[in-house]
């Protein structure tokens, strides 16, 4: 044991070391930020709770293929559709388990008309379990709500899809 | 009156102790039946399971596409390198290779993924020995890296991002700059910061050196893998021995350890950090331009201009999106030098649509059997030391 390591030692130069050290991070900056008022950046990708889309129009996007239910690996995803009074097809019932969901991206992604998104919100933590069975008027709703933030970021990404 | 003798010999049991499912220091679900001598381990027996999904059975039932999210959702300290495993299982079945640039961002982010998982490890190890303040400043800096995954992903933990074929998506640019500039600046001084703070340590040091001591032979038998094995002094890592992507196009080091103990698996750790930085900046330098994903419509789906003009393009995309690609049939190994260890898949395909077998091998899970080797004969305290030090994750123990 050298003398040099028993100095260091005795001094208690690493405990001195780590002091100093909580020390200066006392004068820096503060990284915490005060979570409802403020929030950390989302990317333009993110995936947070559906919507279903409309066009400018009011007409809803979704055209019942079936697409999303086909990929969806957690099966959380139900669909019926029949053809409506003017002859389109349309749904009758579009539902998402929220709690079965493991927000993968691949409706999105499959959706060839873009009208299942996953939006920017994250925020929709409910008391119950039955809130989050969404149907399709939820979801319609969800798409009117944050329709200009998701059409910001639809068109951010576009270059990359 | 006939006397008894006054000195009698008593056996006394050893004190059998309920560790977990709830406890912190137990990372997860890891329940152990501790068998005392006072305070003394004389045998723990890790009940694992808490945690199990039948993610292998629920893999035979999806498509190919749709298994790779169960991959971020095994180790989901490092969903990427697990992705990473099942491309190359189902590239080498299908006998494509990603393109340039998908290999290259490959990389970059499986070594990223390394940097967090470390920084998680090497904080909340210290957390379990008594130091709280590197958890907080090691955080700091893994949010900045889960922000490069929201930026190229969309999400900060459950990536699905490598596909079989390339990665999902292209890097949105100015996210390779940014990264630089963290890899540069940013987690550089935290490194240094968190080794002022633990690796001299007085207190950290009585906790971990000498503390489950496991040498070569016995690593090497209990089929250790990654830091675990390095640690023990044993020169292995897939990176350098069966290079896979473009790492043989990299220039870095494995930091071996000698003494084969906690405070060994932290220096380790530690210097692979250091190695990953130095990895990220030359994929960074190098990144090439082209396509991320391979030009085949019969396993990629066409891009969105391209689907919604073209007819063709629309078929492939509606195929792809329900019945998926069919795999020839045929088995093979894939495996990718995970944070953990070596993290592996064995995939058999019937040809069909579907994996027919999907074995996945977690290196976690090979460190955990050797938990009662290790610890045995040491204090209850130090068990709480060595379950730090293997970095063990339920998700991919119990998958």
């Amino acid at each position: 044991m050298s003398f040099d390591y028993v100095a260091r030692s005795f001094m208690l130069q690493e405990i001195l070391k780590g002091m100093s050290l909580t020390f200066r991070y006392m004068f820096r900056p503060k990284v915490t930020i005060n979570y409802p008022y403020e929030k950390g950046p989302i990317s333009p990708r993110f995936r947070g709770e559906h919507a279903l889309r409309r066009y400018p129009n009011g007409e809803e996007r979704c055209i019942a293929c079936k697409l999303c239910e086909a990929i969806c690996p957690a099966l959380a995803i139900t669909i019926e559709a029949e053809p409506r009074e003017d002859g389109s097809r349309r749904t009758t019932r579009y539902d998402i388990d929220m709690t079965k969901c493991i927000y993968c991206g691949l409706c999105q992604e499959a959706c060839p008309v873009d009208a299942i998104v996953e939006g920017p919100n994250f925020e929709f933590a409910t008391e119950t379990r039955e809130e989050l069975f969404y149907n399709k008027e939820k979801l319609l709703e969800n798409g009117d709500r944050w329709e200009a933030q998701i059409a910001a970021n639809l068109a951010a990404d576009a270059p990359y899809r | 009156m006939s006397a008894e003798p006054l000195e009698k010999e008593t056996h006394i049991r050893p004190y059998t102790m309920n560790f977990g499912p709830q406890h912190p220091a137990a990372h997860g679900v890891l329940r152990l039946v501790l068998e005392l001598d006072g305070e003394v381990v004389e045998r723990a027996d890790p009940h694992i399971g808490l945690l199990h999904r039948g993610t292998e059975k629920l893999i035979e039932y999806k498509t190919y596409t749709q298994a790779v999210p169960y991959f971020d959702r095994l180790d989901y300290v490092a969903p990427m390198n697990q992705e990473h495993a099942f491309a190359l299982a189902v590239e080498k079945l299908l006998g494509i290779k990603a393109p340039l640039r998908a290999q290259y961002i490959r990389v970059l982010f499986s070594e990223l993924t390394r940097i967090l998982n470390h920084i998680l490890n090497i904080t909340t190890f210290a957390l379990d020995v008594g130091a709280i303040t590197p958890a907080l400043w090691g955080f700091e800096e893994r949010e900045k890296g889960m922000e490069f995954y929201d930026r190229v992903c969309g999400a900060r933990l459950h990536a699905n991002y490598f596909r079989p074929g390339g990665v999902r998506w292209d890097m949105p640019k100015g996210l390779a700059e940014d990264m630089m500039e963290w890899a540069e600046k940013s987690i550089p001084g935290v490194i240094d910061d968190l080794e002022d703070l633990l690796t001299e340590n007085r207190i950290f040091k009585q906790r971990t050196v000498d503390i489950g001591v496991v040498n070569k032979d016995d690593a090497m038998d209990w089929g250790f893998s990654g830091p675990m094995l390095r640690a023990s002094g044993v020169t292995w890592d897939l990176r350098k021995a069966q290079p896979y992507e473009v790492y043989d196009r990299m220039e870095f080091d494995i930091p071996v350890g000698s003494t084969g103990d906690c405070y060994a698996r932290y220096l380790v750790r530690m210097e692979e950090m250091r190695q990953s930085i130095r990895i990220m900046k030359q994929c960074i330098e190098q990144l090439p331009e082209g396509p991320v994903m391979v030009d085949d419509h019969k396993i990629a789906p066409p891009a969105r201009a391209e689907m919604k003009r073209s007819m063709e393009a629309l078929i492939h995309h509606f195929k792809l999106f329900t019945e998926g690609y069919h795999v020839p049939a045929g088995e093979t190994y894939a495996a990718v030098e995970a944070p953990k260890g070596e993290f592996g898949v064995y995939l058999v395909s019937d040809g069909t649509n579907k994996p027919y077998r999907c074995r996945i091998r977690a290196p976690g899970f090979a460190h955990l059997q050797a938990l009662d080797m290790q610890s045995r004969g040491h204090m209850l305290a130090d068990t709480v030391s060595i379950i730090g030090s293997m970095d063990i994750v339920f998700g991919e123990i119990d998958r």
